[in-house]
């Protein structure tokens, strides 16, 4: 019997796992964008970053001395990645093989 | 947060590298707390000591103490570690006291609601 619940649909935990040192920028739901190396993720892809550094600063000045940040994966609108850190083909063939239920 | 199981052991999204050091909670409504961290469990749930929130207005702002706080996680937003070496705010901001940011407060919510009805009162007429 398969296990239900976040066991399941790994494919994001996966690949995120993969990225882990890139340089990513986060947005988040409430617009606020955050650039940083990829530390960690988890089952709920919630995301650590170091080397934190806000998009626009200015509209931001409370996050002038955040240098690491923890990112609760249900606030996040989009992680966008560098052109090169993504093999499409592994991750076509990936998301094929999840959606046959292999 | 994470459960490590044994794949997992040397990647772990767990705020215990936070424990018992000075962090900003940014919140869904958009308060940003700051306190240390003394607590924590898998939804993000917080406990902060010495919490107080920063009330940014413009170029004002006021630290209100709050003391101990129970977070649910179901509002954070971020969590984030404060770099004690570095300035917590811009230098050109000036602190000011909690009545006169109440009041800053006021205004820049009444001057938002007036821009939002002006809003409206244009998309009205724009309607063809």
């Amino acid at each position: 019997m398969v296990l239900r619940g976040f066991r399941r649909f790994r494919l994001f935990f996966s690949y995120f796992k993969d990225l882990v040192g890139q340089e990513v920028t986060v947005e988040l739901k409430n617009d606020l964008a955050i650039t940083g190396t990829l530390h960690s993720v988890d089952q709920y892809l919630n995301i650590k970053l170091e080397n934190t550094r806000v998009v626009d600063q200015d509209k931001y000045p409370h996050m002038l001395s955040v240098r690491n940040c923890f990112i609760r994966g249900s606030v996040v609108r989009y992680v966008q990645l560098p052109p090169d850190g993504v093999d499409v083909d592994l991750l076509h063939d990936a998301a094929r093989r999840e959606a046959r239920g292999g | 947060m994470s459960w490590a199981g044994p794949e997992d052991i040397f990647l772990s999204t767990s705020l215990a590298s936070y424990l018992d050091r000075k962090i900003l909670v940014l919140l869904r409504d958009g308060r940003k707390l700051m306190g240390t961290l003394r607590s924590f469990d898998q939804f993000a749930n917080a406990v902060l000591e010495g919490a107080c929130e920063r009330v940014i207005v413009g170029e004002q702002y006021c630290d209100i103490p709050l003391g101990l706080y129970v977070i649910r996680g179901e509002n954070v937003v971020l969590i984030g570690d404060l770099d004690t070496e570095r300035e917590e705010l811009p230098p050109h901001m000036i602190r000011v006291s909690e009545t006169e940011i109440k009041r800053a407060q006021k205004v820049e919510r009444e001057a938002s609601e007036l821009m939002g009805t002006m809003r409206k009162r244009m998309e009205f007429l724009d309607f063809d």
